[in-house]
């Protein structure tokens, strides 16, 4: 009986685990980065993070002003690398740069010679005097042990304009969360909780508003903000969001105030308590989940977004938000990758730690919003 | 009966009216306003008729994006529904199917520019004999294939793009079709079982018709998110190599260079147009449920 069962249970934990891996792991490739010494970056993919790197590169001995007498000809003598790191193989071409082991002695056109060690230390010996200004040119490949560190998260939240970026967004996203809220609460409660005519059809035009795209809002409201004054800036953006979310604001409180029996609000009624106090008193305290659950939703999309702050608000240091700024270090700086790394993952923490401390108001507001359109 | 109670009509429109407001300034004038554009031209506002949706027609770029968003639309809504339901119900048995449900739904919460920044060092491809730090290239010479620029190679990272967006939605599919699945009542299940129906037929005869109206709601909303998808796009590769979609072309046109108000509107009212019948739908529905 369970044997039929037990090849799909497991057919399914191993699909599971794959999907859940597969999500992760662009995710785990961007904090490794960002955790990565910059060079090491460059030089190996951050799957390797836990491994030593190899880096190739060509360097050139000393030239012929350093040269010395030797036992028999001319030398020059230096080291190539820096303490920390070891010598794995190197070579004198870029087709074969790793063609000699540290140690080997290699012979050299007119009687020339050349060897390596471990440690980079070089000699080339000659029986006539250099001429050479210029010195060998050397491939050599070096391990360097795997490393950790903060460095870049310290450089980008400081010295990058991270950290003015993080409060503009802020100071975007705050307002921006708040007063759809607010609005929304009012709109919500006469929709759900009174019986008047013209109801359907509010809702109807709240419904239909949910899913017009926010490209198209943004030349006809910039001349309407620029007509009333307000330009681009802090108010300008708010004010945007604060429409472009109020239609799913109103659905989601909606839904949730239906909930709230009729019985206490026509008796909170019979008692005498203003509409007001019925909204403030009765209705919100019991949908705080919904408001929450919104709050959250709302939070995350202003956070994450670059139109609207690009549009209202402006690109230049002082307005800029974190997805702009992570924008503008990717056109200019894109192959900086321990800057963009960084950056990035400064941006993605404030998001997560809201989406794993609400999860779960959060998922209920995603199926409530999403409830019209079934 | 004081003066309030006899204007007692008016209270809900007052409780309404910020909403209202709002919904009138950001929601109904822009609309208007960008249909009107749409019909306009230049600095003097000379009524042009539909000449610009006749330019339109002809215009490479616009019917490149105009099929880039076709595409758009077919595989994203359709691929993003499939992989839901299938974490949704294959996650539901496991004793840590909620560990790897957070770990599907976790990237719902990034941004796009953020996702680009990730799959950045997905894609990313170096030239010449320099070692591949992408790992989707470091996997092909691994496999001792050539390393491809994907995100230059047009249709593929067309695809490409697409997976991003993929990858970010699917955890909000599944939180959805999850709950769906929930809320079918036991005793249903429980009685095709006893009826013989294996797993299988279980799901594609009794859970699949159960969450219909889920996987309906699923399908639009990712419909309109592709839509509106602009930051993937207009980060990751600017609309260059044959990407563009119809939402980075409006803003191409309105923000780019010398902005050309009357053909970006025209190519807004366009994409208005595609997220009409979801429009049309919704209220359709709302009304059938009261």
């Amino acid at each position: 009986m369970n044997r039929g069962r037990r090849i799909p249970a497991r057919a399914a934990a191993v699909t599971v685990s794959l999907m859940a891996v597969l999500w992760l792991v662009p995710v785990l490739g961007l904090v490794v980065t960002a955790l990565r010494p910059a060079d090491q970056i460059a030089a190996s993919g951050w799957w390797r993070a836990p491994f030593a790197t190899q880096t190739t590169t060509a360097l050139r001995t000393a030239g012929a002003g350093v040269q010395g007498p030797g036992d028999t000809g001319f030398v020059i003598e230096g080291g190539l690398l820096s303490p920390r790191a070891r010598l794995q193989a190197w070579g004198l071409t870029a087709r074969a740069p790793q063609a000699h082991a540290p140690g080997d002695s290699v012979a050299l056109s007119g009687g020339r010679a050349l060897t390596v060690d471990a440690e980079g230390r070089y000699r080339l010996t000659a029986p006539g005097p250099f001429t050479d200004p210029r010195g060998q040119r050397i491939f050599v490949t070096t391990a360097t042990p795997p490393r950790l560190t903060l460095d870049n998260l310290t450089r980008v939240t400081g010295a990058e304009g991270l950290g003015r970026a993080l409060a503009n967004t802020l100071a975007v996203a705050i307002p921006a969360t708040a007063l759809p809220i607010l609005i929304a609460a009012f709109a919500a409660h006469a929709l759900a909780g009174m019986r008047f005519a013209g109801r359907g059809l509010v809702l109807a035009a709240i419904i239909g508003l949910m899913v017009v795209p926010p490209q198209l809002a943004l030349i006809p409201l910039l001349s309407l903000h620029n007509a009333l004054g307000l330009g681009k800036g802090y108010g300008s953006v708010w004010l945007a969001h604060t429409g472009f979310g109020l239609p799913l604001a109103i659905f989601v409180l909606r839904s949730a105030m239906a909930a709230v029996p009729r019985d206490i609000l026509d008796a909170a009624r019979l008692d005498g308590a203003s509409e007001l106090r019925i909204l403030w008193g009765i209705v919100l305290p019991l949908c705080l989940p919904a408001v929450a659950g919104f709050a959250a939703l709302q939070f995350l999309w202003v956070w994450n977004d670059l139109l609207v702050a690009t549009v209202f608000l402006g690109n230049t240091p002082g307005q800029q938000v974190l997805s702009g700024h992570l924008r503008a270090l990717m056109g200019a700086r894109g192959g900086e990758w321990h800057i963009l790394a960084a950056a990035a993952l400064v941006s993605l923490a404030v998001p997560v730690a809201v989406f794993a401390t609400l999860q779960r108001p959060l998922r209920r507001a995603l199926a409530a919003g999403a409830e019209p359109r079934c | 009966m004081g003066i309030w109670s006899r204007l007692a009509w008016l209270r809900p429109w007052l409780f309404l009216a910020p909403a209202a407001v709002f919904l009138i300034v950001y929601g109904g004038w822009p609309v208007a306003g960008t249909i009107w554009r749409s019909l306009h031209q230049g600095d003097d506002a000379a009524w042009v008729g539909l000449a610009h949706y006749a330019w339109l027609w002809a215009d490479p770029g616009f019917v490149r994006a105009l099929a880039n968003t076709a595409l758009w639309l077919v595989v994203v809504p359709a691929l993003t529904t499939a992989l839901g339901l299938m974490a949704a119900h294959l996650s539901d048995g496991l004793r840590w199917g909620g560990l790897a449900r957070a770990a599907i739904f976790l990237p719902t919460a990034i941004s796009f520019t953020g996702a680009a920044v990730i799959w950045k060092f997905v894609y990313d491809y170096r030239g010449g004999d320099q070692m591949q730090v992408g790992l989707l290239n470091a996997l092909r010479v691994w496999l001792g294939a050539e390393p491809l620029a994907w995100l230059s190679l047009p249709v593929w990272n067309s695809l490409l793009l697409m997976a991003v967006l993929i990858w970010a939605q699917t955890g909000f599919a599944m939180v959805i079709l999850h709950a769906a699945l929930r809320a079918i009542p036991p005793q249903i299940i429980e009685a095709a079982h006893l009826d013989g129906a294996g797993p299988w037929r279980l799901f594609w005869q009794i859970r699949l018709p159960q969450i219909r109206g889920a996987l309906a709601v699923v399908w639009t909303a990712i419909t309109i998110m592709v839509l509106k998808v602009f930051d993937i796009v207009h980060v990751m590769t600017n609309g260059q190599w044959g990407t563009q979609v119809l939402a980075t072309q409006v803003h191409d046109w309105l923000f780019r260079g010398v902005p050309d108000y009357g053909r970006g509107s025209a190519v807004a009212v366009v994409l208005m147009a595609l997220v009409l019948p979801l429009m049309l739908r919704n209220l359709w529905s709302a009304r059938a449920r009261r």
